[in-house]
């Protein structure tokens, strides 16, 4: 079984696997841990779409 | 042995057994210790980032000496345990890589080793009494 993810779907998996397991084994509550999960996938993605844009601006 | 020394015992059987097992089989370490959701959504991810990995084509390393990148990536993907070594038996994620998006096949799959790893020592701080 083989398949093509777009770049940006593959970083959003990349990002939300890792999320989980981020916010899971850093923190000790349940809500602690959805709280910091949510905030690494935003940093992920928010990463993603910054490095996007700065690729951007250095070719243009 | 009192039961003070029987708990202690447990505990530090426990924490050499919850990492080990939480290596070998991803969310393992954690179910065994009654953590169930923990467990489940560990094992969920590093399932979803090694199997994703290998449908994209990436590549699974095998033990080499040669270039340091290289034996970096077979360490990680040895992070996974048992699903390194299914992939190897069943010559999964062989060949050479011919799509670009084959690079980032390999990537999911040595960052899964490493997410497991990052569990596997959850497991261990589950079982010291280090967090809940």
């Amino acid at each position: 079984m083989t398949f093509e993810l777009s770049h940006f779907n593959a970083a959003l998996i990349f990002a939300l696997c890792a999320s989980v397991v981020f916010g899971i084994t850093q923190r000790n509550t349940a809500r602690d841990m959805f709280k910091y999960g949510a905030y690494c996938f935003v940093l992920f993605i928010g990463g993603v779409i910054v490095a996007a844009w700065v690729m951007w601006a250095i070719k243009h | 042995m009192s039961r003070s020394g029987k708990d202690a015992a447990q505990t530090n059987s426990m924490a050499v057994i919850a990492p080990v097992a939480g290596w070998f089989l991803p969310g393992l370490g954690h179910f065994i210790q009654r953590r169930w959701i923990r467990g489940f959504l560990l094992m969920a991810s590093v399932f979803v980032m090694f199997f994703f990995g290998l449908g994209m084509q990436g590549k699974v390393y095998s033990f080499n000496t040669g270039d340091l990148l290289d034996i970096l990536g077979f360490i990680g993907d040895l992070g996974s345990g048992l699903l390194y070594f299914a992939a190897r038996a069943m010559d999964w994620g062989i060949g050479n890589i011919h799509r670009a998006v084959a690079d980032y096949g390999t990537k999911y799959i040595v960052v899964a080793g490493l997410l497991n790893i990052i569990a596997a020592v959850d497991a261990h701080h589950i079982a010291i009494g280090k967090k809940p």
